[in-house]
């Protein structure tokens, strides 16, 4: 039974059309992360979710009741925005005790229940000071037990991290994520950054444009893309371009050379051409065996990243990208080598035409 | 090896001395004609006719002609200042938070940037024009059988200075308020809303205490304006109303009061005043600022 | 949320009324000079009066000069404050904000006592006196805003470059100031120049206790002794400010908050 429902979401300016045709279920205690580049419209039904904009046509169902024209401060929803969300006039407090006091709960239960949030975020100390008295990422702790104290029944993040140091970033997104799984709250998460989302979601609904690209776990979205936009978006990714020879075996050109995939090429006849996506991780240098594919070309580029040496190879036309491990102070492989490149049958991924 | 190039760089650094003497004559005018001739008042307020030092200018201001003229300044400027910040509030927030088209911000700051330079005589007359015994406003409104001189309304009197004074404080408040209004953050009002808040609720708990130093100096702002002022009373009420600023200007003219000391008394009291407001408006500003940062 | 708006609106619509009526009256008024019908019989006789001639001359070259000392004093200061002594910078803008707070008269008290008749310095006892003290105090009324328009522009261009470019080609500092950082910062001093011509063009409490014939002494003197006349030099006053304003707008100043001669 799902818990929030988005049928048939509309959202148009004038001509224009932010978000179309957008459906999706969400089911209780579920953390679904929007992830898209700006101007994608995850913001837009994020907002409509809460209430901020009215969806030109759909409708939004939490717990089985219709909210599409309900107003936001009737939803009980818990938000945490991007930036300056805190009430500058109040204390760290007073801004968790805000959504109680509004509601008119006496001050005991408020007191008890600020002082859980502030457990909860382990920023107790911190409990008379004021907004402009903390760090960002403290800002952001308070502005999540903020949103939480009223116990509302869905939890709205705006890429709340996005303003934050790197370091920061991942601390909290790990400790977002371990309250959300705790308390059991369904969670929609908007973010671009394509590390947070796989890291933090159960299930990622890649946005374009206004539209749904491709919902799925983050291993799917990751590992099995439908579109080339997904494929490129999540990831590094090699697009190569292969010209169909057999499409019941799975047999392509890339570049005067064969391959095979495993995967199915949807009505395909030969001589097509398709965009094949290939992980640079999936790639090996050397050649393969006789259940692997084998590509031939010439080190272009060597590119040392730390934990992962960057190799680029430059085919007949075509170059792809190879990411290997760093394997200790050995030799790197030198650009102008001839080198062969092997991957699985299962690892080239045709892509639907966008 | 590239070669050593054959001219070096001319850095010709210039005198250390010229900065100062760049900003000498700033300084020098500062003192002139600011610093020294205030503060000369301020020392002769404090003499006597021998040069001695005095209280007695500062007590005599206790007088009941100078204290009735102080009050009524206070009075003028508290009137002028309480509704100029209600109405340039009002104005202010109407059309920045209102709702209401776009393009009324920029013509509002434009006509208020106009309106609040524009006082003096021309606005004495300009009101006369208006609300004078034969002015447009004043027959109009008879002609629809409200008659306002009959009713006991003059141009000529606190009423009718203040009202004529609304007319530079309201863009004055409109200009002063809106960086602070502006502060106000959106997000501040959608967290407030998802929270529960009705909109009531929001501006109680939270827009007007964040706004309420910006208005309490905006106004403190506009009183000392007011408290000031002289150019238009002069022109409006001449001597009728006999507030500080015409006193002292009477007292400049013809030394009304037959003692000089005593007028630098007055001047003193009146520097004090618009000195403190606005030492009161500096300080809330930036206690302010330093939670719309 | 409908019933927002309308309060809104309200607003706007009473703040409109009170500056356009006394606008619209005043207009109005200026046109019933003639007995009977409209004409501008009144801003004839205004424009043909020779002491309108006198005094508005005298206070459009008294606002020239005082324009021309108020560049000469505050754009050396500005530069070599963003420049070199960035620790006066509280003082000096302190001192800029010296003029909002002396209320006009009290400062031309001052002006008074400190160069009266009877002082060291006696300026008011001759005209030329007279004239350079009233020139001085208007520098000083706006001084805020010549100062603050210079300085946003300076702040706009690279100072320390442009000197330095200008040093290795040798140029010594009156060059430098005059040749090169001037005209870079043309918009902030033409801001600050208009801004200041509408003071002085209408201002009363120096020009009067310093008894000089300018133009805002003229106005309260016709305001007394006229009828019809006075609305149409407000008119001329209020189109005169808002040409200057519009002046400044056009240069990119933003319109300034102020005081003035009120």
């Amino acid at each position: 039974m799902s818990f929030l429902t988005l049928t048939g979401i509309q959202k148009t300016y004038g001509a224009n059309a932010v978000v179309r045709d957008f459906d999706l279920s969400v089911e209780r205690g579920e953390l679904v992360t929007f992830l898209g580049p700006s101007g994608c419209g995850k913001t837009t039904t994020l907002r409509m979710i809460a209430g901020f904009e009215t969806p030109t046509e759909g409708s939004i169902l939490i717990d089985g009741h219709d909210v599409t024209n309900l107003r936001a401060n009737r939803r009980k929803i818990g938000m945490v925005f991007q930036a300056y969300a805190l009430f500058p006039n109040m204390t760290v407090a007073q801004n968790i005790g805000f959504g109680l006091k509004v509601a008119g709960r006496p001050a005991a239960e408020i007191k008890a229940r600020v002082g859980e949030m502030l457990a909860m975020i382990k920023l107790p100390q911190l409990a008379e000071r004021y907004p402009y008295q903390l760090s960002r990422g403290q800002q952001q702790r308070v502005s999540l037990a903020r949103a939480l104290a009223p116990s509302p029944q869905i939890l709205l993040l705006d890429e709340p991290l996005s303003a934050l140091d790197a370091r920061i970033r991942v601390s909290l997104r790990e400790e977002i994520r371990a309250l959300q799984r705790n308390l059991g709250i369904t969670t929609i998460f908007v973010t671009h950054d394509q590390e947070e989302a796989l890291s933090m979601s159960d299930r990622v609904v890649v946005m374009n444009e206004g539209a749904i690209e491709q919902v799925g776990t983050p291993s799917e979205i990751y590992n099995a893309p439908r579109t080339r936009f997904v494929a490129s978006f999540v990831g590094t990714l090699n697009l190569l371009d292969g010209t169909i020879v057999d499409a019941s075996a799975g047999a392509v050109d890339i570049d005067g050379q064969r391959a095979t995939t495993r995967r199915k090429l949807n009505g395909a006849k030969p001589g097509d051409v398709l965009a094949l996506a290939l992980r640079p991780e999936a790639l090996r240098l050397g050649a393969g065996g006789d259940d692997r594919n084998t590509l031939a070309g010439v080190i272009e580029d060597v590119a040392f990243l730390g934990a992962v040496v960057r190799v680029r190879v430059r085919l007949a036309r075509a170059a792809i990208i190879v990411d290997t491990f760093n394997r200790g102070a050995g030799a790197l492989p030198a650009r102008g080598e001839s080198v062969a490149v092997n991957f699985g049958a299962d690892d080239l991924i045709p892509l639907q035409p966008n | 090896m590239t070669a050593v190039s054959a001219t070096p760089a001319r850095s010709v650094r210039l005198p250390n001395l010229a900065p100062w003497l760049g900003v000498a004559p700033f300084f020098l005018f500062a003192m002139m004609f600011l610093i020294v001739p205030t503060a000369s008042l301020l020392v002769g307020a404090f003499q006597d006719h021998d040069g001695a030092f005095t209280f007695d200018n500062v007590l005599r201001l206790w007088q009941p002609s100078i204290r009735l003229s102080y009050l009524l300044s206070v009075e003028v400027s508290l009137a002028s200042a309480f509704f100029g910040a209600l109405i340039g509030l009002a104005l202010a927030l109407a059309v920045l938070r209102g709702g209401l088209p776009e393009w009324l911000r920029p013509t509002l700051m434009t006509f208020s940037g106009v309106a609040s330079n524009f006082a003096g005589v021309p606005l004495a007359f300009a009101f006369m024009a208006t609300l004078g015994r034969i002015g447009f406003v004043t027959i109009l409104l008879k002609s629809v059988g409200v008659d306002i001189y009959a009713a006991g309304f003059n141009l000529f009197t606190f009423t009718g200075l203040t009202l004529t004074y609304l007319s530079f404080q309201i863009p004055l408040m409109v200009l002063v308020v809106t960086p602070a209004i502006d502060g106000v953050k959106r997000e501040w009002g959608e967290a407030a809303e998802i929270l529960g808040a009705s909109r009531f609720q929001y501006w109680r708990m939270i827009v007007l205490p964040i706004l309420w130093p910006s208005i309490m100096g905006a106004s403190l702002l506009l009183f000392a304006n007011a408290f000031g002022a002289i150019a238009t009373a002069y022109a409006l009420t001449g001597s009728f109303l006999n507030i500080v600023p015409i006193l002292l200007y009477a007292q400049i003219r013809g030394d009304v009061l037959h003692d000089p000391n005593l007028g630098y008394a007055l001047a003193l009291g009146m520097l004090t005043i618009t000195g403190l407001s606005n030492l009161a408006y500096l300080y809330l500003r930036a206690r302010s600022d330093r939670w719309l940062k | 949320m409908k019933s927002g708006k309308f309060g809104a609106w309200l607003a706007v619509f009473v703040g409109v009324a009170y500056f356009l009526a006394p606008l619209v009256a005043t207009f109005e008024f200026s046109l019933r000079m003639r007995r009977g019908e409209y004409s501008f019989d009144a801003y004839r006789v205004v424009f043909a009066s020779d002491s309108f001639q006198a005094s508005f001359l005298y206070s459009t070259v008294l606002a020239v000069v005082t324009i021309v000392v108020a560049i000469l004093i505050v754009v050396p200061t500005a530069y070599w404050v963003q420049l070199r002594l960035p620790r006066l910078r509280g003082i000096v803008e302190f001192t800029t904000l010296l003029p909002l707070v002396i209320p006009a008269i009290v400062l031309v008290f001052g002006y008074i006592k400190l160069y009266g008749s009877s002082s060291v310095l006696p300026l008011t006892a001759t005209t030329l006196g007279s004239d350079a003290l009233l020139m001085f105090g208007y520098v000083g009324l706006g001084l805020p805003y010549m100062y603050r328009s210079v300085e946003t522009a300076l702040r706009a261009i690279d100072v320390r470059t442009l000197t330095e470019a200008a040093e290795s080609q040798g140029a010594g500092i009156l060059t430098i100031l005059f040749r090169v950082i001037l005209p870079n910062i043309r918009s902030g001093i033409l801001s600050g120049a208009f801004l200041t011509f509408a003071i002085v063009i209408g201002e009363f409490t120096f020009a009067s206790l310093l008894d000089r014939p300018a133009f805002g002494p003229y106005l309260q003197l016709i305001g007394a002794s006229r009828a019809y006349e006075p609305s149409a030099l407000a008119i001329m006053a209020f189109a005169l400010t808002w040409a200057c304003m519009g002046l400044i707008l056009l240069l990119g100043g933003g319109a300034p908050n102020s005081t003035g001669k009120r």
